[in-house]
């Protein structure tokens, strides 16, 4: 009886086996991935267009057999652009089902800071697309931060330079006056050790005004602009209702817009429209253009849009400066996810945060490859580099025409990228110094 | 520009914004006086009402059309709020209530991007928010067409309902509630529809305000932050005094103003949204019942 039940339990052990271990040893690899949104809240037109994209890109890329063969997944946490709630989301998205994440995008500076600790510890890689602490681009110090395409300091030096152009040369900058106008908070000031470097380098007066967030009562700084009369006025505002208010406040003081130049993180269609006739002439900067005629923008909209699988729910918004801005974030979390394969022997498998991070400092976004994954254009091509966390350094200038923005410039450089780069390596050192870490060897 | 011309445009500046802080400052005073209760859900209100008028009209009904839907529909809130909240929570403490509106303000601000959307919108009044150039020419003070609208309806809105609580059977209803809820049910004042009365005015109220704030700085989520705003004006100037809504408004708003551009840069600036929570403190230690609101004497 014992040895028939026992004949019994092999067959059917057997035939579990034989049914069950190819099925999954068939499963697919896959690649988890966190998506610390922000949909609701002050800053739900930033983050519905910006995180909307990465994920209608993460389905993009599965929908065409995934990285190599490796399926994308993720999963999403509401931070509602709240620095104490995305340490939270931080926390509950690191793992599922034993797989670790390996990149974070908080999509804002105070976010960025309160993680920014933690990535080396847990061998997760910041990827700060255009925002955060700049001295994270020095790699020596920073190794699982970056901040490429391009971050705050080489933002405002090449909206000098813009301005310095605009007055027919830095010659004629000297007497002149520019009020930064900013967030009172440390985003709005993270531009400020840059800005007053240049400033007083080319004899410009800087006048810094700060607004108390929420920032949409700014009658008063407005007044301060109108009686400093500057030549010039820098906006560093966070939020669509700060942003729009700062037009709408430029218009009722008489100042002129093309003389308003507006921080990336207010350069998006949703900072303009609510303020109506008074954006036009503002001038905004990119570090991804708008525009819904590049292939891969195409390609999205009718494969991942075209299935019914697309995150927007306003489809008129693929291609808006959000939506392009979170499309160029997810492309390079690929393209580092390609290199980490190939320089690991890890082709057609998930990669690690540390293998990730080797293929993110691996970078090397020519125009021949921009153009191959079909965003030429959109970006400014750019390498990183073991030292270089920042890449181009390159910002377009754009300016809003009262429908849409407008290409004022090609993509530029600060005048003097070295000087920028001797900030951000001074800074990083000195952190460095106070933290005692030590420098990571590049060579 | 002279200094003193300066001087003027700011405190001028600073009254008219005050006009704007006094339009939600009233939603407060309506819910307080009806309930003795700090409604934290007013900024959501808000907020929930103009992103459904902006909604409406989306929608495709004209402007009017979708400022009487709207107005209908924070009716129909306030009876919500009324039957599903307020009843049920009738003889609990006012900490209860309290609270209860906190998690009402949750679920308007939920509710609103839920059905809405969370995209900024534009709101056209057709009032320019763009400076007066005829006050321009003569005095060279720039003041827009938008703050001077917003005086005026603040101005219409204080009258109407001063006129309301005083000379109508809701007023004396509510009055009598406010004095005391459980004598005024006893004489058969219906608390119910006294209490959805004074919901839907508080709807009103929210809605006018949000179209203001809205016309200025799109229609948006950070409306919602506008209670903020209003808390010293309510501190100042009485929970439960319309008038005082007004004249607080008035004086937190020149006061930020002259605070923020000369005393402000000593602190690095932005001092503005500190400033008027530290000159609600020193009314409220002077006053600790605000400018116009009711002195309360207890035994003990």
């Amino acid at each position: 009886m014992i040895r028939q039940y026992f004949i019994s339990f092999t067959v059917v052990l057997a035939s579990f086996l034989t049914l069950v271990i190819p099925v999954a040893g068939a499963a697919e690899e896959t690649q988890y991935f966190p998506i610390a949104s922000s949909r609701v809240g002050p800053y739900s037109a930033m983050g519905t267009g910006y995180y909307g994209a990465q994920i209608d890109y993460l389905n993009y890329i599965n929908m065409n057999g995934g990285v190599n063969g490796v399926m994308l997944t993720w999963q999403e946490c509401e931070t509602e652009y709240n620095a104490v709630k995305t340490v939270e989301c931080y926390q509950r998205l690191l793992e599922k089902d034993g797989q670790r994440i390996v990149v974070f995008d908080t999509l804002g500076t105070p976010g960025a800071y309160a993680v920014i600790n933690r990535m080396a510890e847990d061998e997760v890689v910041l990827a700060q697309y255009g925002y955060g602490r700049t001295d994270a681009a020095d790699g020596r110090v920073w190794p699982w931060v970056f901040n490429a395409a391009s971050h705050y300091w080489s933002q405002i030096a090449v909206k000098m330079k813009f301005m310095a152009e605009q007055e027919g040369g830095i010659e004629n900058m000297n007497g002149k006056k520019i009020v930064h106008l900013h967030i009172d908070s440390a985003y709005g000031r993270e531009p400020l050790p840059a800005m007053r470097k240049i400033a007083q380098d080319w004899g410009v007066e800087l006048v810094e005004i700060s607004i108390p967030p929420p920032g949409l009562e700014q009658q008063s700084q407005w007044l301060q602009v109108r009686k400093e009369q500057p030549d010039w006025v820098t906006f560093w505002g966070a939020g669509s209702g700060m942003n729009s208010t700062g037009m709408t406040n430029a218009a009722r003081v008489g100042f002129p817009r093309d003389r308003l130049i507006y921080v990336t993180f207010g350069a998006a269609e949703e900072d303009m429209f609510p303020a109506g006739d008074a954006a036009t002439g503002t001038y905004a900067m990119a570090n991804a253009l708008p525009g819904d005629q590049f292939p891969l923008v195409n390609a999205i909209k009718e494969q991942v849009y075209g299935a019914g699988k697309g995150n927007l729910a306003d489809e008129s918004r693929i291609g808006s400066v959000y939506w392009n801005r979170g499309l160029g974030a997810a492309v390079m979390w690929i393209e580092a996810i390609k290199n980490a394969q190939e320089m690991h022997g890890k082709v057609g498998k998930a990669v690690t945060g540390a293998e990730f991070r080797d293929g993110y400092e691996a970078l090397n976004m020519t125009n021949e490859r921009l153009e191959e994954i079909g965003i030429m254009g959109m970006v400014a091509p750019f390498a990183i580099s073991c030292e270089n966390h920042e890449g181009a350094g390159k910002f377009a200038m754009m300016q809003w025409d009262g429908d849409k923005f407008v290409q004022v410039t090609d993509w530029e450089a600060p005048l003097e990228p070295a000087f920028i780069r001797q900030l951000v390596e001074d800074s990083a050192a000195k952190f460095a110094q106070e933290n005692n870490i030590t420098s990571k060897q590049c060579s | 520009m002279t200094e003193i011309l300066f001087f003027i445009e700011v405190v001028v500046a600073g009254l008219l914004a005050g006009t704007m802080y006094s339009l939600v400052a009233l939603g407060f005073v309506l819910i307080y006086k009806a309930s003795a209760t700090f409604n934290f859900a007013q900024g959501a209100m808000v907020f929930f009402a103009v992103l459904s008028f902006v909604g409406f009209m989306e929608l495709g009904l004209p402007f009017i059309g979708a400022f009487f839907v709207t107005i209908l529909l924070m009716g129909l809130v306030g009876f919500c709020t009324e039957r599903l909240v307020l009843e049920p929570l009738l003889n609990e403490s006012e900490d209860t209530v309290l609270m209860a509106t906190i998690g009402l303000g949750f679920v308007l601000e939920g509710l609103a991007q839920a059905a809405w959307g969370v995209e900024v919108r534009r709101l056209d009044l057709g009032i320019g928010d763009f400076p007066i150039q005829w006050i321009i020419d003569s005095t060279g003070l720039f003041i827009s067409a938008l703050d001077l609208t917003a005086g005026v309806v603040a101005a219409g809105l204080i009258l109407g309902l001063s006129l309301l609580f005083r000379y109508t059977k809701m007023g004396l209803g509510l009055r009598a509630v406010a004095d005391d809820a459980g004598a005024a049910s006893s004489i058969g004042i219906p608390l119910n529809n006294i209490m959805l009365m004074v919901w839907t005015a508080a709807g009103v109220v929210a809605l006018v305000a949000g179209m203001m704030w809205g016309a200025r700085a799109g229609v948006q989520f950070a409306l919602v932050d506008l209670a903020l705003k209003a808390l010293p004006v309510l501190i100042i100037g009485g929970f439960s005094s319309i008038p005082g809504a007004i004249v607080a408004g008035l004086i937190i708003g020149a006061s930020e103003k002259v605070l923020e551009v000369y005393i402000g840069p000593y602190f690095g600036g932005g001092i503005e949204g500190w400033a008027p929570y530290v000159l609600a403190i020193f009314f409220l230690l002077w006053r600790p019942e605000g400018l116009f609101g009711e002195k309360i004497i207890r035994r003990v």
